[in-house]
C-alpha cells in the first residue's frame, strides 16, 4: 500500500512496488489525461511532474516517488505557468489529435518553471524527448515563447 | 420517436440555385424531433469512395447519415458519421452549417453518429469512413444545403406568424428578425411549427462574398479540453467493473498458436486469466503493468507457418522482377514509342519506396462487453459501421445488439481504417466475463500494423534537342490496398488510389506522349494499407524525383523547367511561383545547402513545396525551412488548412528521413521508437504555408502536405550534394560516401 501525494491531495494505491507510475496514475486511480505512447521512456506523452521535475511516469516505479509532489496534467492549469501555457497553445491553435499534447505541456510548463525565457536550443533541450505524430512542433515552439512573455 | 412517421419527404433541386452549380439532387427530410423541436435528416456522401462511385443521393431508398437537430433552447446538433482524429472536422464541417443556418458556431455542438441506429444500417455495406481527405470536400454542398434549408423554413415560420411577407424577413444570429417592424423570434421558438412546414422547392445557398464564418479561422471546438487532461480517447475508456488486457499475436505474419504455458503468468498479482486465440494470446488483468508482466512471463508455442523465412529482400526481389512485365495499362496517351525513337536523349531512373507503419500517438486499444443478447464496443475508428460489422459476426449477434460507442482518435494517419484490432478484440471479450480494454504495447502497434506498402518504379522518359520531355513512361509495382479493403473498388486490374498523380489525375504537366502501366504485386504474408498520403506518397515522390532528373539532364533550373510544362494548369503554375518567391528560389545559399521543389495536383488540391537542407560530412540531413503553396479551392478554415499542412510535411519528413519496416525470417525487425524512429522538436524545420485565394470547390488538405514533401527533400538533397536518392528513406552513408 502506498500514499502518493498527487496534485495536492494524499491518495492510497495498493499496487507493486515496481508498477510503473503511469499505471497507477491511469488503471489504478483512473487519470487518464496522462498518456501511454511507448513504455520504454522514448515518447514522453506520459511525463508528469515529481517535485517540480519532469518525468517519464512510464518507467518510474511507484516507489521511487513515494513522499514526493507529484503533478499531472488534470491539475497543472492550476499553477499560473500552467494555464499560461494552456492558454498559449489553445490561442495558437497548437492541438490535432490532442494525445501526446499532456505530455508537451507538463514538459513546456517545466522548462518555463525553471528557464522563464527560453531561447530555441532551451526549447529543443527540454522538447526533443517528446513525440508529436500530429507534427505540431512549429506551434508548440511559438506557444512556449507566448507563454513565456510576461503577464500584461 | 420514429424518424420514418409524419415525413416530409422533398427533393430539393438545387441545380437550380442561382450562383451555385449544384448538379445533383439531394434528399433532404424534415420532421419533428424526439423531446420536442426539429430534425433534419440527409444524406452525406460517404466519404472515402465519394471518387469512384456512384453519387450516393441517386439510391432509392432514403438512409439518411447525418442529422441536424434544432431544440426548442435553439441549440443546434449535428450528428454525423465523420470522427476527429486531429484534422479540425469538429469544427469545419459545423462551420459549414452555422453558415448557411445563420448561428455562431459556439451554438453549434457536435454528436458522433453511431452505426447502431435503425437508420444508418444502410450504411453498413457502403463504406462509412473517414479518410482520404475527404469529409470536407463531400460534406460541402449538402451539409450548406442542409442548413440554408432550415435557416429558409424558420424565415417562412415567422413570417407566417408575424402574417408577413418571408422575403420581408431574414435570419441572424439565431433569431429571423422582420427590419421594418423590428420583430424578432428566436429559432428555438420556430421549430415545433417549422417541422410541419413543407420543404421549399428552391433553396438559396449564400453567394461566397456573403460568407462571414466559411474563410475565417474559427477557434477548434475540440480542443479545450485536449489541454487539460480532459478529452476521452479510446485508450481512456473506464467501464465499471472493466478488466485491462494486453495482446500478443504471432510474431511471425500468418502463424498460428500452437500452446502456452501459463502457470507463471498465472501467480502475477493482478493477473486473472490467459486468452487463447488462433493466432494470438491476451492476458486479462487488473492493470496494464500486470497484463504486461503476464504477457513475459507466458511460455508460448507458435507455428510460424509458410512466412518464417520471409525477408525484405525476397519482398524486393518479387517486386523488381513484377517490374520487368508490361503491367495494366492506366493511361496511354499519344504515341510514346514512336516519340522516344525519336527523342535526342533517354533517360531511365529506378525508384523505391519501403513498407511504413503508422504508429499513431495513441496505441491501438479496443474495449469490449460482450453479453448474451447484445455487446458493447467503445473504440477510436475511422469505419464505424465496419467496426459494428465485424463485432456482429465474431459475436453472432444481430448489427443492432451491437453498440459502437465512437471515442476520439489519438491519430489516424489510415491505421484506423481497419478493423483487425476490433476484430481481435471482440474475440478476447467473447471469452472473459464483463467487459475488458484490449491495449496494445507499442511494439505490438509496430510489429502488427497494416504497412504503406512497398513499392517498386520504373521510369524512363525522351528528351527532345531542347531538353524538354516527348515522351514519358512510368511503369510501378506493388500492393493494391483496395483489392482487399474493398474489393470492387479494384477493376481490370487497377483501383482509385495505387496511381493517383500518376494515371489518374496525371502529373499536371504537359506529357504529350505518356505511358502509365501497374503491376499488381502483393507481398507474401504483410498486410497492406492506407497511410497518410496513401497512393500519392509513392507517386508524387516519383514523379516529381524524375522530372527533377530530366531538368538536371536539360541543364534547366527545376522550377523553370516545371514551369514551362506548366502551361496548362494555371492552378499548378501559380502554386508553384508563390512557392518559389516566398522560397526566394534562386537565391545563393552556402556550400552543403539546397533548394529543392515540387509540385502536385492530388486529393483536388493543388500543393507547391520548397524544401531547404543541410547536409554536413557525415551524410546528416537537416531541413531548415519548408515554404507550401497551397490553392484547395474554398478554404473553410485558414488555419486548420494551415495546420493540416504543417502536420502533413512534419509526417513526410519523418518517412523520408527515417522510416523503414524490414522484414527478416517473417518477422518485422524494428518495435518502438528507438528503433522506428519519428521526427524530434529539434529536427523540426520552420515551415510557412500560403493559401492561394479560389472560388473553386474545396479540395482535401490531410495527405496533400506529407505526399509532396519526400521529393521537395530529395531534390533539396540532390541540389545540395549532387546525390540522386532514389530509394526512400535517405541513406546517410551514401551521401557520406558522396562526399568523399
Amino acid at each position: 500500500m502506498f500514499t502518493l501525494n498527487i496534485n495536492g491531495k494524499d491518495c492510497e494505491a495498493n499496487v507493486p512496488e515496481d508498477m510503473p507510475l503511469l499505471w497507477v496514475l491511469r488503471d489504478v486511480l483512473g487519470m487518464t489525461g496522462t498518456k501511454f505512447g511507448c513504455g520504454i521512456a522514448q515518447c514522453g506523452v506520459c511525463t508528469v511532474h515529481v517535485d517540480g521535475q519532469p518525468i517519464r511516469s512510464c518507467v518510474m516505479p511507484v516507489v521511487a516517488v513515494r513522499g514526493k509532489k507529484i503533478m499531472t496534467i488534470e491539475a497543472v492549469g492550476q499553477t499560473p505557468t500552467g494555464a499560461n501555457v494552456q492558454k498559449a497553445w489553445l490561442d495558437l491553435e497548437v492541438v490535432q489529435c490532442g494525445y501526446c499534447q499532456s505530455g508537451q505541456i507538463m514538459c513546456a510548463v517545466a522548462l518555463l518553471a525553471a528557464t522563464p525565457q527560453p531561447n530555441d536550443a532551451d526549447i529543443d533541450a527540454a522538447m526533443a524527448g517528446t513525440i508529436c505524430r500530429c507534427g505540431t512542433y512549429t506551434r508548440i515552439r511559438a506557444a512556449i515563447k507566448r507563454a513565456a512573455q510576461p503577464l500584461k | 420517436m420514429d424518424l420514418d412517421q409524419r415525413l416530409n419527404v422533398t427533393k430539393i433541386d438545387t441545380g437550380a440555385v442561382s450562383e451555385n452549380s449544384l448538379s445533383r439532387r439531394t434528399f433532404l427530410k424534415v420532421s419533428a424531433a424526439a423531446g420536442g423541436g426539429l430534425l433534419l435528416s440527409f444524406i452525406l456522401p460517404r466519404t472515402i469512395l465519394s471518387r469512384e462511385t456512384a453519387d450516393a443521393t441517386t439510391v432509392e431508398v432514403f438512409a439518411p447519415n447525418a442529422f441536424i437537430r434544432i431544440g426548442r433552447d435553439g441549440w443546434v446538433t449535428l450528428i454525423m458519421p465523420y470522427v476527429e482524429m486531429g484534422q479540425g472536422t469538429y469544427t469545419s464541417i459545423p462551420m459549414l452549417i452555422a453558415e448557411e443556418l445563420e448561428v455562431d458556431l459556439t451554438q453549434v455542438t457536435l454528436e458522433a453518429a453511431p452505426p447502431n441506429e435503425r437508420h444508418y444500417a444502410n450504411s453498413i455495406f457502403q463504406i462509412q469512413a473517414t479518410g482520404g481527405s475527404t469529409s470536407v470536400r463531400a460534406a460541402w454542398e449538402p451539409l450548406r444545403l442542409a442548413g440554408a434549408t432550415a435557416r429558409m423554413m424558420l424565415v417562412s415560420a415567422a413570417a407566417q406568424n408575424w402574417k408577413v411577407d418571408p422575403t420581408a424577413c431574414h435570419a441572424e444570429k439565431g433569431e429571423v428578425i422582420h427590419a421594418t417592424s423590428g420583430r424578432r423570434l428566436k429559432y428555438g421558438a420556430l421549430v415545433d411549427t417549422v417541422a410541419m412546414l413543407p420543404i421549399p422547392d428552391r433553396v438559396v445557398l449564400k453567394a461566397p462574398e456573403n460568407f462571414t464564418l466559411i474563410g475565417t479561422s474559427a477557434k477548434r471546438l475540440d480542443t479545450p479540453d485536449k489541454v487539460n487532461g480532459k478529452a476521452q480517447f479510446s485508450i481512456d475508456v473506464m467501464i465499471p467493473g472493466m478488466k485491462i488486457a494486453t495482446v500478443a499475436a504471432c510474431p511471425v505474419f500468418g502463424g498460428k498458436l500452437v500452446g502456452v504455458d501459463d502457470s507463471n503468468a498465472k501467480r502475477i498479482k493482478g493477473v486473472h486469466q490467459v486468452v487463447l486465440l488462433d493466432n494470438a494470446v491476451a492476458v486479462i488483468a487488473d492493470h496494464m503493468w500486470a497484463a504486461k508482466q503476464g504477457l513475459a512471463a507466458l511460455d508460448i508455442q507458435w507455428d510460424e507457418g509458410p512466412n518464417a523465412t520471409l525477408s525484405s529482400a525476397e519482398i524486393i526481389r518479387q517486386l523488381e522482377t513484377a517490374l520487368l512485365k508490361p503491367g495494366v495499362i492506366a493511361r496511354k496517351d499519344g504515341d510514346v514509342a514512336k516519340a522516344m525513337a525519336g527523342a535526342a536523349m533517354r533517360i531511365e531512373a529506378l525508384y523505391q519506396m519501403p513498407f511504413l507503419a503508422h504508429a499513431t500517438m495513441e496505441p491501438l486499444s479496443c474495449t469490449v462487453h460482450v453479453r448474451k443478447n447484445g455487446c458493447d464496443v467503445w473504440v477510436g475508428s475511422q469505419v464505424l459501421a465496419r467496426a459494428q460489422a465485424t463485432a456482429a459476426e465474431v459475436t453472432g449477434l444481430p448489427l443492432e445488439k451491437i453498440l459502437v460507442h465512437n471515442q476520439l482518435l489519438g491519430g489516424g494517419f489510415g491505421r484506423r481504417l481497419e478493423v483487425d484490432f476490433i476484430t481481435q478484440a471482440v474475440q478476447i471479450a467473447k471469452q472473459v466475463d464483463g467487459p475488458v480494454k484490449v491495449v496494445w504495447t507499442r511494439e505490438e502497434d509496430i510489429q502488427h500494423d497494416i504497412y504503406r506498402p512497398y513499392y517498386c518504379d520504373r521510369m524512363v522518359a525522351g528528351l527532345d534537342k531542347s531538353g524538354m520531355p516527348v515522351a514519358w513512361s512510368h511503369r510501378s509495382a506493388g500492393s493494391s490496398i483496395y483489392a482487399r479493403w474493398h474489393p470492387p473498388a479494384f477493376k481490370d486490374g487497377l483501383d482509385p488510389d495505387v496511381l493517383e498523380g500518376a494515371a489518374e489525375p496525371p502529373p499536371p504537366y504537359a506529357l504529350p506522349n505518356m505511358l502509365v502501366e501497374y503491376v499488381r504485386q502483393e507481398p507474401p504474408g504483410i498486410p497492406t494499407g492506407f497511410w497518410r498520403g496513401v497512393g500519392p506518397t509513392h507517386n508524387v515522390f516519383v514523379v516529381e524525383s524524375f522530372i527533377d532528373e530530366l531538368a538536371a539532364a536539360a541543364k534547366k533550373d527545376p522550377v523553370e523547367y516545371r514551369r514551362a510544362l506548366l502551361g496548362t494548369s494555371p492552378r499548378a503554375k501559380a502554386v508553384l511561383e508563390l512557392a518559389a518567391e516566398k522560397a526566394g528560389w534562386g537565391q545563393p545559399l552556402p556550400e552543403g545547402r539546397g533548394r529543392g521543389v515540387s509540385v502536385q495536383f492530388v486529393f483536388g488540391s493543388y500543393v507547391a513545396q520548397v524544401a531547404e537542407v543541410q547536409v554536413d560530412k557525415n551524410g546528416e540531413v537537416r531541413v531548415t525551412r519548408v515554404v507550401c503553396a497551397v490553392d484547395c479551392g474554398v478554404v473553410v478554415n485558414p488555419d486548420t488548412v494551415k495546420a493540416q499542412m504543417e502536420g502533413g510535411i512534419m509526417f513526410g519528413l519523418a518517412a523520408a528521413l527515417f522510416s523503414e519496416i524490414t522484414v527478416k525470417n517473417g518477422r518485422v525487425e524494428q518495435s518502438n521508437f528507438n528503433d522506428y524512429r519519428m521526427l524530434r522538436m529539434n529536427e523540426a524545420p520552420a515551415i510557412e504555408v500560403y493559401l492561394v485565394k479560389s472560388g473553386e470547390a474545396p479540395g482535401g488538405i490531410g495527405e496533400p502536405g506529407t505526399s509532396a514533401l519526400a521529393p521537395a527533400l530529395t531534390n533539396a538533397i540532390f541540389a545540395a550534394t549532387g546525390t540522386r536518392i532514389r530509394k526512400l528513406p535517405v541513406n546517410r552513408v551514401e551521401l557520406r560516401s558522396a562526399k568523399l
